[in-house]
C-alpha cells in the first residue's frame, strides 16, 4: 500500500499520471538563472496543480526567426514563447501569432479585469506581458576604486574611467545613450534619432568609443566579462548583474541612471492546435500571485501593478530545496524609485520601424 | 605498315575464323557485353550517391538561387495595387484609381498578409510599417475619395518615394538583394547607385575573406612546407612521433582548438600573462591579441595547417632522395638541386594543400565568429548573421552565399587554368 502511495505521487509529481492524457507543453524562453525563476515560479507549481508536464528550451534569443520558420513549414512545435515586446508586435504584425483573448486571464485579486492590471501601454494584441527589467551600466569596483561612473556621459569618459567597455552588439539601446551622451535630452532621443542628423550624430558618438568596445551577444556574456576583468564597464541587463552580486558575490555595482527599461512576456505562435490548454497555463502563469513570486528569484519587476506589493525577500535554491533569504527584493527592482529617476522607456515602436535602416548602418559601422 | 614489314619481327600467325565461345559467340560481342552489364552494375551502385546528391545538395542550391531574386510580397499581397500602379509615370502622386486599390488591399488583406508586405517595404524605407499597419486598423472606415481618406490617415501616403517603391517592388523578380550584396542600392528615382560610404560592407568583406584566406594559405605553406620535409626525411621512428604531434591537433575538436587560443590569446590570457611576468609590457598596456584579425589569422593557420602539411608529406614521401644527390654530384649547390630538382617534384602537393587550405579557409564560420571580434571577420559570419534577422534579410543571405559559392568556381577555374587539377595528389 505504501509502495502504491508512493508510486503514485512520484507519478504525480512529474507529471506522468495526468499526462497520458494531456499532452505536454513546449515552452520557449532564455535560459540560466531567467529560466530558472520561471520554472519555480509558474512551471512547477503548475505542473503539480495539472499534472500537464512541462518541456523547456532555451531559444528565445532567437524567437522571431524560429516561430516564422516553423509556421512557415507548417509544423509549430513551440508552444507558449517567452519574446520581446518589440519582436512579438513584429511577428504579431506578420500574422505568427495567435490573438490574446485577455478578458480570459486572472483578475487581479481587487477584481480588476487583467488588461487593466498590467502596466499601462505594455500589453499587445499577441503579447502579454510578464516582467519589467532594465538594460543599465554595469562596473567592476575593483577597477575604480575611488568610485565608478556616475552619468551616462562618464561612460564615454574614457581619461577619468579608462578600461574597455563591453556592449550588446546591436544598434538598440546603444544609440540612445550615444546620444544621451552627446547632451540629447533624454525625452526627445527617439525624435532626434528619427533624423538623419541624429543618425549621424549617435554613431559620430559611438565612434569615439569604438576602439574601447567588446561587443557582447548573449546576457551572461557582460557579466562573465566583468568578473575575469577582460572589461571594466559593461552595458548588461539587471537580473543578470543581480545574480552575480548576490549569489556569487561579485564586486560590481550597478548605474541606473540612463536605465532603458522595456517589459518582456509570453506569445503564443498560431496553428498549435491546443490554444485553449495554453490559456489556461497562461492564466495560471500570469496570475498575480505567481508574477510575484518569480520576484522571489530573479530581480525582474512584475508586469502586474497588483503583484508590486507581494514582492518580498530573495530566495534561494539549496540542497534541492528553496529556502528564503534576509534580502529584500524590492530596492533592487529597475521600478524600485530611487533606481527609476532617470530611466528611459524603451520605444518599441520606433525601433519597429527604424529598425531594418539602423541595423544595417550598425552592422556597416561595426565591420568598417 | 603492318608488323610484318618490319625486318626482324616475329610473324604472327594470321587467324583462320574469329574467336568464338564455347556457345557459338563471337568472342569480342560476348566481352563487350560482360563489360557493358559490368558498367552498368557500377553506375547501378553510384545511384543512391547521386540521388542524395541532388537532393541535399544541388536542389537546394537552386532553391536558394531562385529565392535569391523572388520578391512576391507586393504582387501577392496587394494585387490591386500592383495592377493599378503598373501604368502610372511616376510623377506626383499616383490617381485615386490606385488609391481605391490600396484601400481595398488594405481592407481584404487583414493582418498577417499586410504585415509580411509591410516589412517587406520597410526594409527599403524605413517608417512604412507604422504607415500601413495603422491603415490596415482602420481599412474598414475609408470611404471614397480614398485619395483623401488615406491621406488624412497618415501623412506618409502622400510621399511619392512609397508609391515608386511599390511600383518597384511589384515585380515578382528583383535584383535588389544582389545591389545589396555589392553595396549598390536603387535611389529614389529608381536608378541603381552606390550605396552611402557609412553603409558599405559586403563588398569590403568579400575582399577581407579572399585575402585573408590567402595569407592564411601563404603562411601554412610557410610553417608547413619545412615540416612535411622534415617528416618525409625523418627515418620512421622518429617521423611517426612528429606525425601524431601534427595529426593529434588535427583529430581534436575544432571548437576545442579555437577555445584554446582564447585562454591563451586574451587580454588576461596565458601569453599577456606571461609578458607582464616578464616585463616586456606593463599591466596597463597588455595587448589586444584576439577579438580582431590578428586573431582570426593565428587560430585559422594553426587549423588547417594539417591539411597543407599532409598532402606535401605524401609526395615527398615519394620523391626519391636519390635524385637530389645526382644533381649534387654533377655540381648543383643545395639550394639549386633544391629548388631546380626537389621542390618541382613537391608541386602537386603543393597545389592540392592550396586549393584545400585555400577553399576551406574562405567559407569559415566558427573560428572567425569566436576569434575574429569585428574586424576580423569573414562573409559567412555576414551570412549567418542575415539568416537570422527578418525575412527579407534571409534573402540577401542567399544572394550573398550564391555570390561566394560563384567566388569560389571562379577561383577553383582559374586555378584549374593555372596548375591544372590533373596535377594535385591528395595522398
Amino acid at each position: 500500500m505504501l509502495r502504491h502511495i508512493l508510486i503514485g505521487t512520484t507519478a504525480s509529481l512529474l507529471g506522468i499520471g495526468a499526462a497520458v492524457a494531456q499532452e505536454p507543453l513546449n515552452i520557449v524562453s532564455w535560459g540560466g538563472a531567467y529560466s530558472m525563476s520561471q520554472r519555480k515560479a509558474y512551471h512547477e507549481p503548475y505542473s503539480e496543480k495539472t499534472g500537464i508536464q512541462i518541456l523547456e528550451e532555451d531559444k528565445s534569443n532567437q524567437a522571431l526567426a524560429g516561430i516564422r520558420s516553423q509556421v512557415e513549414a507548417g509544423n509549430v512545435t513551440w508552444d507558449v514563447v517567452d519574446m520581446l515586446q518589440a519582436d512579438a508586435q513584429r511577428a504579431c504584425d506578420e500574422g505568427l501569432l495567435e490573438e490574446i483573448p485577455f478578458d480570459q486571464l486572472a483578475t487581479a485579486p481587487d477584481g480588476t479585469p487583467a488588461a487593466d492590471d498590467f502596466i499601462e501601454g505594455t500589453t499587445g494584441d499577441c503579447f502579454v506581458p510578464q516582467i519589467l527589467y532594465a538594460t543599465m551600466f554595469a562596473y567592476n569596483t575593483k577597477a575604480y576604486p575611488d568610485g565608478g561612473p556616475k552619468t551616462v556621459a562618464d561612460i564615454w569618459d574614457v581619461e577619468k574611467f579608462p578600461g574597455t567597455r563591453s556592449f550588446e552588439k546591436i544598434p538598440q539601446k546603444n544609440l540612445e545613450w550615444a546620444l544621451i551622451a552627446d547632451g540629447v535630452d533624454p525625452a526627445e532621443v527617439y525624435d532626434v534619432l528619427a533624423t538623419q542628423e541624429g543618425q549621424d550624430r549617435a554613431f559620430a558618438k559611438l565612434d569615439e568609443l569604438k576602439d574601447h568596445i567588446i561587443w557582447w551577444d548573449a546576457g551572461a556574456q557582460p557579466p562573465q566579462m566583468l568578473a575575469d576583468g577582460e572589461a571594466n564597464i559593461v552595458t548588461a541587463y539587471n537580473g543578470r548583474i543581480f545574480n552575480a552580486q548576490v549569489n556569487e558575490g561579485q564586486p560590481f555595482e550597478i548605474m541606473w541612471d540612463g536605465q532603458m527599461f522595456e517589459v518582456d512576456g509570453w506569445v503564443v505562435p498560431v496553428d498549435t492546435g491546443q490554444f485553449e490548454e495554453i490559456m489556461d497555463y497562461l492564466k495560471f502563469a500570469t496570475d498575480t500571485q505567481r508574477l510575484a513570486d518569480q520576484a522571489k528569484w530573479i530581480s525582474y519587476a512584475p508586469a502586474r501593478n497588483s503583484s508590486v506589493d507581494l514582492v518580498g525577500n530573495l530566495w534561494k535554491e539549496e540542497g534541492g530545496k528553496a529556502v528564503e533569504t534576509d534580502i529584500d527584493m524590492k530596492p533592487h527592482m529597475p521600478t524600485s524609485p530611487e533606481n527609476f529617476q532617470n530611466a528611459i522607456q524603451f520605444n518599441t515602436d520606433f525601433w519597429a520601424d527604424y529598425g531594418d535602416a539602423l541595423e544595417e548602418r550598425f552592422n556597416a559601422w561595426l565591420n568598417s | 605498315m603492318t608488323d610484318a614489314a618490319v625486318p626482324g619481327a616475329i610473324p604472327v600467325p594470321e587467324p583462320k575464323a574469329a574467336l568464338t565461345t564455347a556457345d557459338g559467340k563471337p568472342l569480342k560481342q560476348a566481352l563487350r557485353k560482360a563489360n557493358a552489364k559490368a558498367r552498368r552494375n557500377a553506375l547501378l551502385l553510384v545511384l543512391p550517391l547521386f540521388a542524395f546528391l541532388l537532393i541535399t545538395y544541388t536542389i537546394p542550391i537552386i532553391q536558394m538561387m531562385t529565392r535569391s531574386v523572388s520578391n512576391p510580397e507586393v504582387a501577392s499581397y496587394l494585387p490591386n495595387t500592383a495592377e493599378a500602379i503598373a501604368d502610372w509615370d511616376g510623377t506626383d502622386l499616383p490617381s485615386e484609381e490606385v488609391f481605391a486599390a490600396m484601400a481595398t488591399d488594405l481592407k481584404n488583406g487583414g493582418r498577417a498578409t499586410i504585415g509580411r508586405v509591410a516589412a517587406r517595404l520597410n526594409a527599403e524605407l524605413a517608417g512604412i510599417r507604422s504607415t500601413m499597419m495603422g491603415a490596415m486598423r482602420s481599412a474598414d472606415e475609408f470611404q471614397a475619395p480614398f485619395k483623401e481618406a488615406l491621406l488624412a490617415d497618415d501623412d506618409d501616403w502622400g510621399d511619392p518615394r512609397l508609391w515608386k517603391l511599390i511600383q518597384r517592388e511589384s515585380r515578382t523578380l528583383t535584383p535588389a538583394y544582389y545591389l545589396r550584396a555589392l553595396d549598390y542600392e536603387y535611389n529614389e528615382d529608381g536608378d541603381i547607385v552606390r550605396r552611402p560610404d557609412y553603409l558599405r560592407v559586403y563588398t569590403q568583406t568579400f575582399w577581407q575573406t579572399a585575402w585573408m584566406s590567402a595569407l592564411i594559405t601563404v603562411l601554412t605553406i610557410v610553417l608547413g612546407y619545412p615540416v612535411a620535409h622534415l617528416l618525409a626525411t625523418l627515418p620512421a621512428s622518429r617521423a611517426n612521433l612528429l606525425m601524431i604531434l601534427v595529426l593529434l591537433p588535427f583529430w581534436t575538436s575544432l571548437l576545442v582548438r579555437t577555445s584554446a587560443w582564447i585562454v591563451l590569446l586574451q587580454q588576461e590570457g596565458v601569453v599577456n600573462d606571461v609578458l607582464v611576468l616578464l616585463h616586456v609590457v606593463d599591466e596597463d598596456g597588455r595587448i589586444r591579441m584576439i577579438y580582431n584579425r590578428i586573431g582570426t589569422i593565428v587560430a585559422m593557420t594553426h587549423i588547417l595547417l594539417p591539411f597543407m602539411i599532409l598532402p606535401l608529406y605524401s609526395v615527398m614521401k615519394t620523391i626519391p632522395p636519390s635524385l637530389t644527390r645526382a644533381a649534387r654530384s654533377m655540381g648543383a649547390t643545395p639550394l639549386r638541386a633544391h629548388l631546380t630538382v626537389y621542390m618541382p617534384l613537391t608541386v602537386p602537393g603543393l597545389a592540392a594543400g592550396v586549393l584545400l587550405v585555400f577553399i576551406l579557409a574562405i567559407g569559415y564560420y566558427i573560428t572567425p565568429a569566436l576569434v575574429g571580434g569585428e574586424s576580423g571577420i569573414f562573409i559567412s559570419n555576414l551570412i549567418a548573421d542575415r539568416m537570422t534577422g527578418s525575412l527579407a534579410q534571409l534573402r540577401l543571405a542567399l544572394a550573398l552565399a550564391t555570390i561566394l559559392l560563384v567566388g569560389v568556381l571562379v577561383l577553383y577555374w582559374l586555378f584549374n587554368k593555372l596548375v591544372g587539377v590533373d596535377r594535385l595528389k591528395f595522398g
